[in-house]
């Protein structure tokens, strides 16, 4: 009996979802045992001509990281998109963007200036930035496009399943695979993960109290923190309320606050709004004045409730205008289905 | 047949969603801007509707029944109606579908009068943002779910807030009603400003004469509990069910025990009063145990504790306390609090008086002979600072008195309305000082503010008794003299318009008719009671016209100055209509509760506790066993807050879910 194929694969992405998978440490035999692995640059010698020989929707299924940023990326989602019967966006820069996607906040321009002169480890030189074509004694050498925007996997092709986090905890990967082989799949476009916030399995929130108002946000270099008292409580701005469970809250565990990797439930459609207005109704004073002075000590906003999922707000990323008041920067994405 | 087309499509026998779309002309003031036909064909082309009509006024009786034609017809079985705010008539078009037989859920508004036909310039422009509108209300209320109306009963008890004249006449109303009233005023004493003047225009009944029958009347009446120098800190529930707390701050003389006999103000260790007496402006001097006049209500004795020799050093003879034979001293008396039910509640919180100190050109607190009309209130008051003496500060008589109006009011660089009652109150000024002293009166005046009844009149024998009227505004008042006739005396410059020159007349005594403003707090108390009030601080109430008495918060009503400027007569008027509202409110038994109320989704609760604090209805209760936080629909009034704080979508609200607020914005930005 043939075993189900599958393919792992990253885009825009920091090599740490690839982690998550070797962390399943002797359960990757189970899982090595359950399928063969078609595609796994990061592990395994195969080339993309492997993958364009393989017949359409012969993968079982392809596990992309990653948001995307490039047309290699693109092209890549495409092809596995088309070898698969099921795209699971691996881990939260696949779902939502991550933090690859807070590149949204600067344009194309921009990035590629401060990298290749702005940026005060660079040395100016004849000012050359990469090509997409570069012809040389041996030929014509192609880089791939750099896109405007960071996208979402789902912004690009169409995608089954989600695993979140950042990144994704292992129990969560172990029961996805399991699930997958034995044919035991939820819904399509369901996120393989519980569908409640955080605090439900956080063993501080007994602490909380219900009365919750926060006189001064703190940053968590600037306070020892109780190991177990509720840290928003103690001023410090956890995401737990809006961010799903399944993580088994390593974080706060830890004495560290929640940012958010696992992302919003199914009923929320824009993770930052919901998480930021969850924090503002905190606010213990009531003045315009003292509450400015309040949330200024929320130090980067964006960098802060949409760490994770920028790409994937309904604001997707910041505009920029040109005097005429007309809509520079951006372009077009896919809607989510 | 009323007019307006009928667009019928084959009924969809699915059972899914059939939509009428109703357009109102409201007049010309849609249809004079939007083209209503238009907006009525592009209608009857969008998904799922089967009727689109228009008729010159939706909210009239044809106009509901031919909603309810269709509905009773089987044509329809959702509403849509593009006219007025759903402010103004979203009661109306729901109870008319319900009449109709559906679900008054079943309706949406879109708002083209308010949002298009009001405020949009172009024509063509304002039919195109009909038309996306529409779009939006039609795909929204095609999400609409089914929604019981629910109903919740009312206490019957009542609390007004402030016991001046509009307080007093609200409360008394509803006591005679048989209501059990609580009536909360923060000074010592009820009466108000009213209870601080002389006489009252235009019949100038003395005011002491018709106010303090009323305020005894308060004080006795077995339907009144009277809280003075109390506040209200803090107001929780909803209309017909708030529950209020009220503060009494220490008089340290014990309220059931004190007949007002005053012997312990003669016995007070200072012999003369010493300390500015706030209730005669400042004109005279009180002691640190007092009551503010005669007829105070209660009759209680007041111990001013920053003056109070006992509590700044610990050693006084107390005298006061030895002369008191009903032993009611106390001077641990501490704050207290009582909390209390009440059905409705009704605002009379009142006005301040412009400070005329805002206007230094006029002199007051610069020359002692500038007063406010309010200090001459009290100069004129037989129980005032100089019984009832016109004098200066030197103890002298003025010859010459001038009235300056509009002080503060109708003036770009502090208040830009007009006070209503200066024009009238200054009159009255002119002719008691005439009478009394026979001195000659000038009135600066802007324009002659006198509609009402008796008012002109009693202008016309202000005139005849030879007041002197200068038109135009007075542009300052000065004691440098040009002339020797002026040696000695205030000049007050001023143009006179009528005769085109500007004129320069020395006075003895200059009265300055300050304005009405709102009450320095009144930010606070808005809050307080969840009611919203204009840029300028006076209380907003529900319609111009319409809902004159009523707020944007059910069950909170107002009467008197805090809404904006009047005189008795209105106050009174006023007053008694708020006690109607709160009396219909109360007798009719129950109210009906918004339907669009908060559910959390047990599931998906994850037991964060972010809205449990956050509901100002203290709807949301958390059990701790489950670790759930559960909303009861019962005491819900469907706000939103917690729906909007809740940061994992667990809690969310009927007619407002995600999916019907973003199938609104597509279908507005489907068209646009």
């Amino acid at each position: 009996m043939t075993k189900p194929k599958v393919a792992f694969y990253w885009c825009a992405s920091c090599g740490g979802c690839e982690e998550a998978v070797v962390d399943l440490a002797e359960d990757v035999l189970a899982v090595v045992d359950a399928v063969d692995i078609a595609f796994w640059p990061v592990a395994l010698d195969f080339k993309v001509s492997d993958v364009e020989a393989l017949a359409d929707g012969e993968l079982a299924a392809s596990f992309v990281n990653g948001a995307i940023r490039t047309s290699e990326q693109r092209e890549m989602a495409e092809l596995l998109r088309r070898k698969s019967a099921v795209v699971v966006a691996f881990g939260a820069c696949a779902w939502l963007g991550g933090i690859p996607g807070l590149a949204n906040l600067s344009s194309r321009e921009s990035i590629l200036e401060f990298v290749y002169r702005g940026s005060p480890s660079t040395s100016d030189g004849d000012g050359v930035r990469p090509q997409e074509e570069t012809d040389v004694p041996e030929g014509r050498l192609r880089l791939p496009h750099f896109d405007e925007t960071v996208r979402t996997l789902d912004q690009v092709v169409d995608v089954d399943y989600y695993l979140p986090g950042c990144p994704p905890p292992v129990d969560l990967i172990r029961s996805a695979v399991t699930a997958l082989v034995e044919g035991r799949l939820p819904e399509k476009g369901s996120v393989l993960a519980p569908d409640v916030a955080l605090c439900a399995e956080c063993p501080r929130a007994q602490t909380k109290p219900t009365d919750l108002k926060v006189t001064q946000f703190r940053r968590p270099h600037e306070v020892i923190a109780d190991p177990e008292t509720c840290l928003l409580a103690q001023g410090l701005v956890c995401l737990g309320p809006a961010t799903r469970s399944g993580c088994g809250a390593p974080c706060t565990a830890a004495n560290m606050p929640c940012t958010g990797c696992m992302g919003p439930t199914s009923r929320v459609i824009d993770y930052g709004a919901k998480a930021l207005s969850a924090i503002a109704s905190l606010v213990a004073p009531s003045d315009e004045e003292a509450v400015g002075e309040a949330v200024d000590r929320l130090v980067d906003p964006v960098g802060t409730f949409y760490r994770y999922s920028l790409p994937a707000s309904l604001l997707h990323r910041r505009v920029e205008r040109d005097a005429a008041g007309s809509r520079g920067g951006g372009q077009g994405w896919a809607r989510r289905s | 047949m009323p007019e307006g087309g009928l667009n019928p499509k084959a009924v969809s026998t699915d059972g899914g969603p059939r939509i009428g779309v109703y357009v109102c002309h409201c007049g010309l003031n849609i249809a004079g801007k939007v083209d209503v036909k238009a907006v009525v064909e592009f209608a009857a082309s969008l998904p799922h509707v089967t009727v689109a009509r228009d008729y010159k006024f939706m909210c009239s009786d044809p106009g509901q029944e031919l909603i309810q034609q269709d509905l009773r017809d089987g044509l329809v079985n959702r509403v849509v109606v593009a006219s007025c705010s759903p402010l103004m008539h979203e009661a109306t078009f729901r109870r008319a579908t319900a009449a109709g037989g559906e679900s008054p859920s079943h309706v949406q508004m879109a708002s083209i009068r308010e949002h298009v036909s009001w405020v949009t310039a172009d024509g063509d422009d304002a039919t195109e943002k009909a038309k996306a509108l529409v779009a939006g209300a039609v795909r929204r209320v095609a999400l609409h779910e089914v929604l019981e109306p629910r109903q919740s009963p009312v206490r019957p008890d009542v609390m007004v807030v402030g016991g001046g004249i509009a307080g007093i006449h609200a409360a008394l109303t509803l006591a005679d009603a048989g209501k059990h009233v609580y009536l909360v005023e923060r000074e010592t004493t009820i009466g108000g400003h009213m209870a601080k003047f002389d006489k009252t225009f235009p019949t100038l009944d003395c005011a002491a004469c018709i106010l303090t029958p009323k305020m005894s009347a308060v004080r006795t009446h077995p339907n009144i509990t009277l809280w003075t120098y109390s506040d209200v800190v803090s107001v929780e529930g909803y209309a017909g069910d708030f529950r209020v707390r009220v503060r009494h701050r220490p008089r340290y003389v014990r309220e059931d025990l004190c007949t007002g006999c005053l012997a312990c103000i003669d016995a007070c260790v200072h012999k003369q009063g010493k300390f500015e007496d706030e209730w005669n402006e400042g004109l005279s001097k009180r002691k640190p145990i007092y009551i503010p006049f005669p007829q105070a209500t209660p009759p209680v004795v007041v111990v001013d504790r920053e003056a109070c020799i006992w509590f700044k050093t610990g050693k006084c003879p107390r005298t006061c306390v030895d002369a008191c034979e009903r032993d009611a001293f106390d001077f641990e008396q501490t704050e207290t609090f009582d909390e209390v039910e009440v059905g409705a509640i009704i605002l009379a919180t009142g006005y301040r008086t412009f400070d005329a100190s805002r206007m230094p050109e006029y002199g007051y607190g610069l020359y002692p002979n500038v007063y406010t009309s309010l200090e001459v209130e009290r100069l004129l008051n037989a129980a005032g600072p100089t019984n009832g003496e016109i004098v200066l500060r030197d103890g002298s008589r003025p010859r010459t008195v001038g009235i300056i109006h509009c002080v503060g009011s109708r003036d770009a660089k502090h208040n830009l309305w007009c006070s209503k009652v200066c024009c009238m109150y200054s009159l009255k000024l002119a002719h008691m000082v005439k009478e009394r002293i026979g001195a000659e009166v000038y009135n600066f005046y802007i324009d002659m503010r006198t509609p009402g009844k008796g008012y002109e009149e009693f202008y016309d024998k202000v005139l005849r008794e030879g007041v002197h009227m200068v038109r135009g505004r007075v542009a300052g008042v000065t004691d440098e003299a040009a002339s020797p006739e002026e040696e000695g005396h205030l000049v007050i410059r001023a143009e006179d318009t009528l005769i085109g020159s500007v004129r320069r007349i020395p006075v003895d005594m200059v009265i300055l008719a300050v304005g009405i403003e709102p009450q320095p707090d009144a930010q606070e108390v808005r809050r307080l009671f969840n009611v919203s009030c204009g840029s300028e601080g006076f209380f907003t109430e529900r319609h111009p016209k319409l809902a004159p008495v009523s707020t944007f918060t059910d069950g909170i009503f107002l009467a008197g100055a805090c809404q904006g400027p009047k005189d008795i007569p209105d106050s009174v008027a006023q007053a008694g209509a708020a006690a109607a509202e709160a009396l219909a409110m109360i007798d009719r038994g129950h109210v009906t509760l918004e339907s669009s109320t908060a559910f959390i989704d047990d599931a998906a609760c994850s037991g964060c506790k972010t809205c449990v604090g956050l509901c100002p209805f203290g709807a949301i209760a958390f059990d701790e066993d489950r670790k759930k936080a559960a909303v009861n629909e019962v005491v819900c009034k469907g706000c939103g807050i917690c729906v909007g704080a809740c940061p994992s979508g667990a809690a969310q609200q009927h007619l407002f879910t995600d999916a019907q607020i973003l199938s609104e914005i597509e279908g507005v930005l489907e068209y646009v």
